[in-house]
């Protein structure tokens, strides 16, 4: 074998591996090693002077488990994603439907609805944190305006989660919608002629054809919004001047407690123990929400086994063959 | 869409020959092919107004005084937007040009350096056959529900052994890779280049690098754009680990900004107008470039 044809034969097999070198040597000391070592010192009394720790086993875990500012923490957090989410998801699958039709300038809008979402988190804390000032602000003059009294925004808890999930939605409602459009718009238009010469209304089309040819792109949208929203921390960490969650903890949540023990307590071995819990619980709920999205979404018939032109044609062959048996 | 609809419409069309089918046709088209009425535009319009007044209004309050958000909500800005402006820039502790040209250059590096991270593992993914690579895919798509704060701790320490907190570097090195960068170059380029094009660079002699170099990063080239963009709001806007690792003095404008309502005393029109300055150069980002975004958001969401 000649020089060249040996190179040849080592560029081949080593190449793959040199190119994917940079992400995974990156990987390994910025992602893999912290999370390996959040484990370690999880299971440690940290000591920040001598930058080590004792081992004391699931002491830290067990710290967190009995401080009731972790339970409140986590009824915030799973309020808040859920006053986020689910009109969220809602609001989203109702505007990609419209964006869906033939509507004129089309880019406009859908470039409208994303402009929330180069606002930065914190921007859109503040601002809206402003909007929702009890005494002064914005929407408590419209209510008061309209004849309601004001809303305790920032004292009463279920009103807190309320005005920071309306932050949440501000900004990925717009991106969530232009994802579930783009879905949309892969769903064959022969479905819905099909269904229409059925007699199915847009309503039963919308539930018996759109809806489950979602469902991949709802599980995608659901598994995302789920890990984003069980570690909002911009949003709550900019309510208030104070940045600690309320005075009763109304708003605080699971990664503003974790900030509070690591950075404000100086306990890094209770802040990774409250790291790892945070992992397992979005791990827990990311198994949840794929089993019953699964189960709500239906997708009987929905499988795509031809491609889209072969679809087409059959449908057109069909559509012939009818045409010819009523002559 | 419009190839897809335009296509089905014309087979509705040849197929025809009664006046009940044309009606059925004709129904077709009204549900998912005319223009839409007026409901559609005004949920729109509606969509529209709520994604773009919180802005407005927080112009006005920055744009006013003190006294703005106490008065009946003016609706026409004030005269005062440049001194309110001026005061945020002025205060020492916000650190405005430090924390602004921090967060164009870091969010600029780690866009870049995603970019060609990305597109050569995904290009290796997507297009080159060897041992192990598509259990090691697999584990980078797993990685990407790893929160954050999973890895904040060590991080932290790691730092500052080095003495590196309060550098803007310490955001930057965390940031060069993304799971979700390798991910999305290799879903593009595994059906934006067919696999004869690189046998032919191959049989013609071309090295593993230089197929990589004409074939791969040219055919990359739109996706490794959008990977620009996404990478860079997202840099631009990331707030958890910026405002655990660096410092008052050298802080991104989120951080900066966080920082503007941490006064015990809060004046809302120059928190405001703090708002407006810090989200301008992502507006004028996003009036350049949002065709792409809102392009990107609907070739990820179908590919993946």
């Amino acid at each position: 074998m000649s020089f060249s044809q040996k190179l040849s034969k080592w560029d081949i097999k080593f190449s793959p591996y040199l190119y994917i070198s940079p992400f995974f040597l990156m990987f390994a000391v910025v992602g893999l090693f912290p999370i390996g070592y959040t484990a370690v010192i999880s299971f440690m009394d940290w000591d920040l002077v001598r930058n080590s720790g004792e081992f004391v086993g699931f002491d830290q875990y067990v710290w967190i488990l009995s401080q009731p500012h972790f339970w409140t923490a986590l009824r915030n957090t799973f309020s808040i994603f859920l006053l986020s989410s689910v009109p969220q998801l809602i609001l989203a699958i109702f505007i990609a439907a419209v964006l869906d039709r033939h509507i004129r300038a089309k880019t406009f809008w859908r470039m409208s609805v994303l402009v929330p979402y180069v606002v930065a988190p914190i921007a859109v804390g503040l601002i809206f944190n402003a909007m929702f000032a009890d005494q002064s602000g914005f929407i408590n003059g419209i209510l008061q305006a309209i004849g309601l009294s004001a809303v305790p925004w920032h004292v009463e808890p279920l009103w807190s989660h309320v005005a920071i999930a309306t932050m949440v939605n501000y900004r990925w409602t717009g991106y969530n919608t232009l994802i579930l459009l783009a879905a949309m718009q892969a769903v064959n238009r022969d479905y819905y002629e099909a269904a229409t010469v059925d007699g199915a209304g847009p309503v039963r089309q919308f539930f018996a054809i759109t809806m489950p040819s979602l469902k991949p792109t709802l599980i995608f949208v659901i598994i995302t919004s789920t890990i984003g929203g069980l570690q909002i921390f911009d949003e709550p960490r900019v309510f208030d001047q104070f940045g600690r969650g309320g005075a009763a903890q109304q708003w605080l949540t699971i990664t503003l407690y974790l900030y509070d023990i690591g950075w404000g307590q100086w306990n890094f071995g209770r802040a990774a123990a409250m790291a790892w819990i945070l992992f397992i619980i979005i791990l827990l709920i990311g198994l949840v929400n794929l089993v019953v999205t699964r189960s709500l979404v239906r997708d009987e018939g929905l499988h795509r086994e031809l491609t889209r032109r072969q679809e087409r044609k059959l449908a057109k062959t069909a559509k012939q063959s009818v045409k010819e048996d009523q002559r | 869409m419009s190839v897809g609809t335009s296509a089905s419409l014309a087979t509705v069309e040849e197929g025809i020959p009664t006046a009940r089918e044309r009606r059925k046709a004709g129904r077709t088209t009204r549900i998912r092919g005319s223009r839409p009425g007026f409901w559609a535009y005004a949920i729109l319009g509606t969509v529209f107004l709520s994604a773009v007044f919180p802005l407005y209004w927080s112009f006005i309050i920055g744009s006013g005084d003190s006294t703005t958000l106490r008065k009946p909500f003016p609706w026409v800005p004030g005269g005062n937007f440049i001194d309110n402006a001026l005061s945020v820039i002025t205060n020492p502790a916000v650190n405005f040009w430090p924390a602004l040209w921090n967060s164009i250059y870091s969010s600029f590096l780690i866009a870049a350096a995603v970019v060609i991270t990305s597109t050569l593992a995904g290009w290796a993914f997507a297009k080159l056959r060897f041992h192990g690579g598509p259990a090691l895919l697999v584990f980078v798509v797993a990685t990407m529900a790893v929160p954050q704060q999973l890895g904040v701790v060590p991080l932290y320490i790691l730092f500052s052994e080095l003495g590196w907190t309060g550098q803007i570097g310490a955001i930057i090195i965390p940031a060069l890779t993304s799971a979700f960068g390798v991910f999305w170059m290799t879903q593009y380029l595994r059906q934006a280049v067919p696999d004869e094009l690189i046998e032919a660079a191959r049989v013609d002699g071309a090295s593993m690098i230089r197929t990589f170099w004409t074939v791969g990063v040219t055919a990359a080239r739109p996706a490794a754009a959008m990977l620009f963009l996404f990478t860079f709001v997202g840099a631009w806007n990331n707030f958890f680990w910026p405002f655990i690792v660096l410092d008052r003095q050298n802080p991104t404008l989120p951080v900066a900004l966080s920082l503007l309502q941490s006064n015990y005393f809060v004046d809302y029109s120059i928190v405001l107008a703090g708002v407006i300055l810090a989200t301008i150069p992502l507006l004028l980002l996003f009036i350049f470039a949002g065709k792409q975004l809102v392009s990107g958001i609907m070739a990820g969401a179908v590919k993946g």
